[in-house]
């Protein structure tokens, strides 16, 4: 990777942290506890990590820690969806 | 193949930013959520696509497993668990970013360059802290430890000292650059220990903080990933997710008026006993739930103030059966909440849900107050700390300077409580004395019965 690349990838968390910021800011308190596990399940993305670690792996060693990372963050990430989504279903304004 | 998989990305990022945009309105926050399901999905796809990849078996095996596990931690888990389902979660998450952090650095630590060997400690030392974190605050809320602080003399220097060690291990091995697997195995060990440090002397009136701020943690941790493999869904995802526990943890010191470090580093939730001179001679009134019920006869407005007694007690549903009752009787009924009611940013809008009570009827703090000089009749459920007037009044009290709810200015004050006991922050609340204060001792869930059945034989 050059230094340019790196200035990329820095200049896209500064913008994507600041967007994170102006989104978050608006959100209802209502709403905390579902944006908290719905930002739980995104930060499972690390879960693209753990494929990619996974599936180029030769070594066993590499395989197994390789996998166990995927089922962590698949934990994460199904369980946060679907709680989110469980929450959610109950907001329901008076009749 | 490349470009197409670039492509998915973007569209994957976009979906996430989407999905949080959606998640700022009740009307769309189900949209948010598929969004955010979508982007995942994308994400997952577009890796499989990469050329390199071929261990699909263990993919899938992992996929399976993980989904199974979490999947009835979801569907199963009662609302009143939903921060130790978080906690847990973020513990997960944490692990395997760490786990993705190591494993680069055993295979091609002799290649790493510098700015390589610095995301990737950051991800390790995050990963790892927030995973042994979020274990402790999963311990803590699940009441497996003791939700009080845990404070021994001198604890900020020895947790401080586990900090510098693991900063002084990181340079080393930066500037080092090169093998070293023993030094990179200690980073590992107290990255670990600092996450027990930080956590131990945190108490349960804090959690709300801690929560937020493991989650901005665990993003981060998967955002520094993503610049060590070069991965701009992951960088743009983590730095979401970052600032978004980020934002929120500010928001909750604010509202205990706390700071950051305060918060990280002191012990509010510590049991002081203030032994309050003034408390000698002090008159509690008391009544049974039978007594008190007719206090709701000449009630036009009613405020019920949830804490977490009414949680602990499972006592939600039974909360929306009396304000069912009150409803048909032409009274107003409207619930104060506190933004740190409850143990999760957002708890108490959740249990409430459950219970079937309309969002629309969930008051926040800063338009309940005013209300309160012309609200009848104020029933606390199991809150102590956010409803204490110390707060307004006694500059000597710790919780001086918090925002409450002004309870105590309405015309009389129904407390619900199990006994005279001391809520989170150990602090007596002045409430209890007041002379338009009638104490209601007992279980949240049998009082409130017993209320319920009171009123509808009037």
């Amino acid at each position: 990777m050059t230094l340019g690349d790196w200035l990329t990838d820095f200049y896209v968390f500064v913008l994507a942290s600041f967007l994170g910021l102006e989104l978050i800011r608006n959100v209802s308190r209502l709403l905390h506890t579902p944006l908290m596990s719905l930002t739980n399940a995104i930060s499972s993305i690390s879960l693209v990590g753990s494929l990619a670690l996974t599936g180029e792996g030769e070594k066993t060693w590499v395989i197994v820690l390789g996998t166990i990372a995927i089922i962590s963050s698949s934990i994460n990430a199904v369980g946060g969806f679907l709680i989110t989504d469980r929450i959610l279903k109950m907001f329901k304004k008076s009749k | 193949m490349e470009n197409i998989i670039q492509f998915v990305y973007i569209c994957s990022a976009a979906l996430f930013i989407l999905s949080l945009k959606w998640m700022s309105e009740v009307k769309t926050s189900r949209w948010g959520n598929w969004a955010g399901s979508a982007g995942m999905a994308l994400a997952i796809v577009a890796t499989l696509l990469k050329p390199d990849i071929h261990g699909y078996l263990w993919i899938a095996i992992g996929i399976v497993i993980g989904a199974s596990i979490g999947t009835p931690m979801a569907v199963l888990m009662p609302m009143t668990a939903v921060p130790q389902r978080t906690a847990l979660s973020h513990a997960f998450g944490a692990l395997a970013a760490g786990l993705v952090g190591t494993t680069e650095y055993f295979l091609k630590a002799s290649q790493l360059s510098l700015p390589q060997l610095v995301v990737l400690s950051i991800e390790v030392f995050l990963g790892f802290l927030t995973f042994t974190g979020s274990l402790l605050a999963f311990g803590k809320l699940q009441e497996i430890i003791p939700t009080r602080p845990i404070l021994y003399p001198g604890r900020n220097y020895v947790s401080f000292s586990v900090f510098a060690f693991c900063l002084l291990l990181s340079a080393y091995m930066i500037f080092q650059a090169g093998y070293h697997p023993l030094l990179f195995i200690s980073l590992i060990i107290f990255s670990l220990l600092f996450g027990i440090l930080l956590v131990l002397p945190i108490g349960g009136a804090d959690m709300p903080t801690v929560i937020s701020i493991l989650n901005a943690y665990a993003g981060l941790s998967s955002s520094f990933m993503g610049f060590l493999l070069n991965n701009k869904l992951l960088i743009i995802a983590g730095a979401l997710d970052g600032s978004s526990g980020l934002i929120l943890s500010i928001q909750m010191c604010k509202a205990m008026n706390r700071s950051f470090t305060n918060v990280l580093f002191g012990g509010m939730g510590q049991v002081i006993d203030v032994v309050d001179p003034s408390r000698d001679g002090k008159v509690v009134k008391s009544l049974s739930p039978k007594e008190a019920s007719i206090l709701f006869e000449a009630a036009k407005k009613v405020v019920i103030v949830p804490g977490y007694g009414m949680a602990a007690a499972q006592a939600q549903h039974v909360v929306k059966e009396l304000t069912d009752v009150l409803e048909n009787k032409s009274i107003d009924v409207k619930f104060a909440i506190h933004p740190v009611a409850g143990r999760m940013p957002g708890h108490m809008n959740v249990l409430l849900a459950e219970a079937d009570v309309p969002y629309d009827k969930l008051v926040e703090m800063e338009e309940i107050n005013p209300l309160f000089p012309e609200t009848d009749v104020v029933l606390v459920v199991g809150a102590n700390d956010i409803t204490n007037p110390a707060a307004r009044k006694n500059p000597g009290s710790p919780l001086y300077g918090m925002p409450i709810l002004d309870v105590d200015k309405a015309k009389q004050i129904l407390f619900i409580k199990r006994s005279m006991s001391t809520g989170f922050a150990g602090i007596d609340n002045d409430l209890f004395y007041s002379p338009k204060t009638i104490m209601l001792f007992g279980d949240a869930k049998k009082v409130l019965n017993d209320l319920v059945v009171s009123i509808n034989s009037q």
